[in-house]
């Protein structure tokens, strides 16, 4: 019997075997002398398809392929934080120093580092019954306690050994009386959902640090976003804000398909910049894939999948997690190549047919859940994929496959980013399906007319778009004095609250109290200044009012006494407005 | 390697560039092939996909004159190389790596493979060194870094020869001193085009640290596929084992697609938007992603592609992928460039993304992200209210809307319109101010107030008199 199969055909990364011993779907194989990495996607009779992930050149029909009988995992365990991989978990920094500073193929290294030990403290005691998910002890790593868990495919048992002390992932750290060992570390296979408990409903926000999401347009902690903007409108410079500032406790940040040098941005900022909540590195808190648009094709596909299951596994030790996904159009976009060099039938745009249902799969993986196991805990994760669409179109197959299923829409545009208004989300477009279920959290954490402010702010913008129109067509001199108003709101709220520009050392983060007090300002000048035009206040007099240049200049106040500052500014405004418009005036 | 080379005679059949071998289970997918015709003649050709029954071999030159019954493949090669050497330095090739200047062949130093590997990304070096262009809607407002790939988006008819020649002529890192030189890859340009290239390398003495592949429009198609591959080698080799400062321009990255097109359609592959194929995006990043730094190596390689919108179109793929590949762009205007102004860069669709990390202190100078904010805010706002006089009339403005009519008019006269001429990053920047000066200071409401007591209005004249202010 032979144990191993043959190269019948090679088309770019995809390869066809023949008599492949024990092949299974999605198996991954070694293929080639080399030993290159693929994954085997189809079956037909006794030959395999199989999607390379590196590149196939110089391979020959008849050198052998072997399967190694299990599924494309990744490794989970202490030392993923900080981590830099590639589509296929493997460390970015062990492949530079095997192969130098381009990459080469045939690397073999582990994920996880097996020469570095972990201080364990054991969290159960022999005799206690454990069931899959449970946590068994903990490992500090960073600001976090990382939580060893019974692996979830594991029937569990009465844990006869357990130990503390010092140990490499790999080691084994206790063993239960079925004789099954414990390790810090265990595989999990990227195309499988890891098991919950149970879902729940997302029912807080996922705090950005950004006004026109905290406020307008929020995403559920456990929700899902998606962010589809032509080139240029700022998608890049999005994910990685958010993955700086929102209040996740792990953002795992997949660069699929996209540019090295922003990469090496990322990979340069992270561990200088802080976390404003723990003070730590951010780095400290990132997991970062990097399989850029000149990387294998195949790994890019596989690398999303590679990102959200480490984040599951975050979430079940019950930890807040949030993948950015960057971008997911060239994950659509190694599906539709690697389906065309397999010959199926195309759909849409030459997207293969399963592309809906393979998007919806992924973002179902978002949630918020209560973990497997004990003790009882909470987790979530929130996506947040960026979509590229062809031209800015946004009626192309992976933008609409990817609003039905997801709760948030940030829709970029283009005409906003080329007057350089960031970020460049449109108001108008833009929507979130999440916010009723915040009403309660609302109630606990904001002051009472948040909603009602927001509900305003909304309201103005779009009768200030109305009115904009009827500008266009007949000049701002057919406006009545009340109208200009709304557009001069309107554009404080679009210049002075909503634009927000990342580079701003106080601006980039705005929490949401100064959100809300700078939301709360505009909307107070408003209505002083409306009253103050029924009482005879002259427009250009309105407009020249110094204020109108103080809550420009808001978004660069400091933060700390924020709440102090427009206090005693809202207390003064009124006055402003009287001195200038002394009674009878009209 | 053995020295009887193995000739496959079975060739089945023919089509457009595209030629199948049976039995020639051997050749290796990738692997370079010599065609011997019945005449004697050889031509090159490449295996894109190996079967049991087949191969399928992609010819560099014409299938004109192949035939079935006569042609033999033989193994040339593993994969495609090209032979690298400083000497390279100075010399035209052909599209195919061949010289066509008359001189003899180099003598390679190294022979590397022309598909080249990625570079890890933990391995680049950060591109954060400005260079300065002298032109300036590039310096001021979409600043070029090295290691940078800053494309210029062009019509059929617009003066993106002349911008590329000119940034080729005057580009800079302030303070260098290190060794630069320019990589030239023409891909399906016409004889003009070239010449006026050559000519100007010619005239500014750039040709001698220029290296020339020239694929021409007449020259085969197919080769087009290999001309920027040949071009990015010889880059990688110069910058990162002769530590050079490398500028690659391409041009034109629509032709190159159009070849992309071309044997797609051959394979008969399913198309993707526009008949382009589904894989153009990774094709165009394994092109553009070899700019970029590396640590602990001196050199760079930037890269300035040049490709014409099909009917001025941005959204078509051509532009759309590399836009999304690339680190922003440079928009050509066809209005601008019909009111005279060169170069017409139109700032507002123009990025680069890479600007932020290129300037401020040290590196321009302080006020330079807040003068560039606020002059794109300003001319996209003197741009919005001209759409809005054709409808209504000058008369129906404010005063205040009036100064930004006059300011995107003085702009575009003054700040855009500078010729031929070299600014330094200085000058850029006391023409911003010049312009701005032109606004009362509470509508400045982009530039911190530091700022705007240093260098508004009248101080202005004094720094741009005795220039005391320096990078």
């Amino acid at each position: 019997m032979t144990t191993q199969g043959t190269i019948i055909k090679i088309a770019g990364p995809a390869v066809i075997a023949r008599g492949i011993p024990g092949a299974r779907m999605y198996d991954l194989v070694h293929v080639g002398r080399e030993g290159l990495l693929g994954e085997i996607i189809r079956l037909d009779g006794n030959t395999a398809f199989i999607q390379v992930y590196e590149d196939t050149s110089g391979l020959l029909i008849g050198e052998p392929v072997v399967t190694t009988g299990a599924p494309l995992a990744v490794e989970l365990g202490p030392g993923l934080l900080t981590g830099i991989f590639d589509g296929i978990q493997r460390p970015l920094a062990s492949l530079r120093a095997q192969k130098g500073d381009f990459l080469a193929r045939g690397a073999v290294t582990e994920a996880l580092d097996r020469s570095r030990r972990w201080a364990f403290s054991p969290a159960v005691a022999p005799g206690t019954r454990v069931g899959p998910g449970d946590v068994i002890g903990t490992v500090q790593e960073f600001g976090f306690e990382h939580r060893v868990l019974v692996p979830p495919t594991s029937h569990g048992g009465e844990v006869a050994e357990i130990r503390s002390g010092e140990f490499t992932v790999d080691e084994v750290v206790g063993r239960l009386s079925d004789g099954a060992e414990l390790r810090l570390m265990h595989r999990w296979p990227v195309r499988v959902p890891r098991p919950v408990a149970r879902k729940r409903d997302p029912r807080e926000p996922f705090i950005s640090g950004q006004r026109i999401i905290d406020v307008l347009f929020p995403v559920a902690m456990g929700g899902a976003a998606s962010i589809p903007g032509p080139f240029g409108s700022g998608k890049t410079v999005m994910q990685q804000t958010l993955a700086k500032w929102s209040n996740a406790d792990v953002i795992i940040y997949v660069g699929c398909g996209e540019r090295g040098n922003e990469m090496t941005h990322v990979l340069d900022e992270f561990p200088e910049l802080e976390d404003p909540r723990t003070g730590r590195p951010l780095m400290e808190r990132t997991v970062i894939i990097a399989n850029t648009s000149n990387m294998p094709v195949a790994a890019r596909e596989a690398s999303v999948y590679t990102g959200i299951t480490m984040a599951e596994y975050w979430r079940d030790q019950g930890y807040k997690v949030a993948v950015m996904a960057d971008s997911t159009s060239r994950w659509a976009e190694a599906m539709r190549e690697i389906s065309s060099r397999l010959e199926e039938m195309p759909a849409e745009e030459g997207y293969p047919p399963y592309l809906s249902s393979r998007l919806a799969a992924f973002y179902e993986r978002a949630g918020r859940a209560v973990c497997l196991g004990q003790p009882e805990r909470d987790g979530s994760v929130t996506v947040v994929g960026a979509v590229s669409p062809p031209g800015g179109d946004l009626s192309e197959p992976v933008t609409q496959a990817t609003l039905r299923i997801t709760g948030t829409f940030w829709s970029l545009d283009a005409g906003l980013a080329n007057r350089r208004h960031f970020p460049a989300i449109h108001w108008l477009r833009s929507y979130s399906l999440y916010t009723p279920l915040f009403r309660e959290w609302y109630r606990e954490h904001m002051p009472e007319d948040f909603e009602t402010l927001r509900a305003r702010a909304s309201a103005l913008l779009q009768r200030e778009a109305e009115l904009q129109e009827i500008v266009q067509l007949v000049g701002p001199d057919a406006l009545q004095d009340d109208q200009r108003l709304v557009i001069e709101a309107g554009k404080m709220l679009r210049e002075d609250f909503l634009q927000q520009s990342s580079f701003s050392e106080v601006d980039a983060h705005c929490p949401m109290d100064k959100a809300y007090g700078m939301l709360r300002a505009i909307l107070v000048f408003y209505d002083e200044a409306a009253a103050a035009l029924r009482r005879g206040m002259p427009m250009d007099d309105l407009l020249n009012l110094k204020q109108v240049e103080e809550i420009a200049r808001l978004k660069e106040a400091p933060k700390d006494e924020f709440g102090a500052y427009i206090e005693s500014w809202l207390e003064k405004l009124p006055e402003a407005f009287g001195a200038k418009a002394p009674a009878g005036g009209a | 390697m053995s020295l009887v080379t193995k000739q496959y005679q079975s060739i089945s059949y023919i089509s457009g560039p595209l030629l199948f071998v049976e039995g020639a289970r051997d050749l290796a997918y990738g692997a370079i092939v010599n065609i011997h015709m019945a005449e004697g003649d050889v031509r090159g050709g490449q295996v894109i996909e190996v079967s049991e029954k087949n191969a399928v071999i992609q010819v560099f030159e014409e299938t004109a004159g192949l035939d079935l019954a006569r042609t033999s493949v033989s193994l040339r090669e593993d994969v495609a190389r090209i032979a690298c050497s400083r000497d390279m330095i100075g010399r035209r090739f052909s599209g195919l790596g061949d010289p066509i200047d008359g001189l003899p062949p180099i003598i390679p130093e190294k022979r590397l493979p022309i598909i080249g590997t990625p570079i890890n990304p933990v391995a680049r070096q950060r591109p954060q060194e400005f260079i300065q262009t002298g032109i300036s809607s590039i310096d001021g407002l979409n600043t070029l870094v090295r290691g940078q790939k800053l494309p210029i988006f062009s019509g059929a008819g617009l003066p993106h020869n002349e911008i590329a020649a000119q940034i080729a002529r005057q580009a800079k890192v302030l303070g260098g001193g290190e060794e630069f030189s320019v990589v030239f890859s023409a891909m399906g340009i016409t004889q003009r085009e070239a010449a006026y290239f050559i000519e100007q390398f010619e005239a500014t003495g750039a040709l001698a640290r220029s290296v020339v592949f020239l694929n021409l429009a007449d020259d085969p198609a197919i080769e087009r596929l290999m001309t920027p591959r040949m071009a990015l080698t010889t880059a990688e080799f110069l910058a990162f084992d002769l530590d050079m400062q490398v500028l690659v321009i391409l041009t034109d990255m629509t032709n190159y697609c159009e070849a992309l097109r071309e044997i797609g359609a051959a394979r008969e592959e399913i198309p993707g938007r526009r008949g382009y194929p589904g894989y153009m995006y990774t094709d165009l990043a394994m092109i553009y992603e070899r700019a970029g730094r590396v640590l602990g190596r001196k050199g760079s390689i930037t890269q300035l592609p040049i490709l014409t919108m099909p009917d001025d179109d941005i959204t078509h793929p051509i532009p759309d992928l590399t836009g999304y590949i690339t680190e922003g762009q440079i928009v050509l205007s066809r209005a601008l460039h019909r009111n005279g102004v060169y170069p017409p860069i139109n700032p507002l669709p123009s990025l680069s993304r890479l600007m932020n990390d290129g300037i401020g202190p040290n590196r321009t100078r302080a006020d330079h992200a807040n003068v560039k904010d606020q002059l794109f805010a300003s001319y996209a706002n003197g741009v919005d209210l001209r759409r809005l006089v054709a409808i209504i009339g000058e008369e129906a403005l404010t005063d205040r809307d009036r100064l930004y009519l006059k300011f995107a008019e003085e702009f575009e006269r003054d700040f855009l319109g500078q010729g031929e001429t070299d600014r330094t990053i200085e000058e850029t920047l006391a023409m911003g101010w010049k312009l701005l000066s032109g606004f009362p200071r509470g509508e400045l409401k982009r530039v911190k107030q530091d700022h705007m007591d240093k260098y508004y209005g009248e101080q202005m004249e004094k720094i741009w008199e005795d220039k005391t202010t320096r990078i």
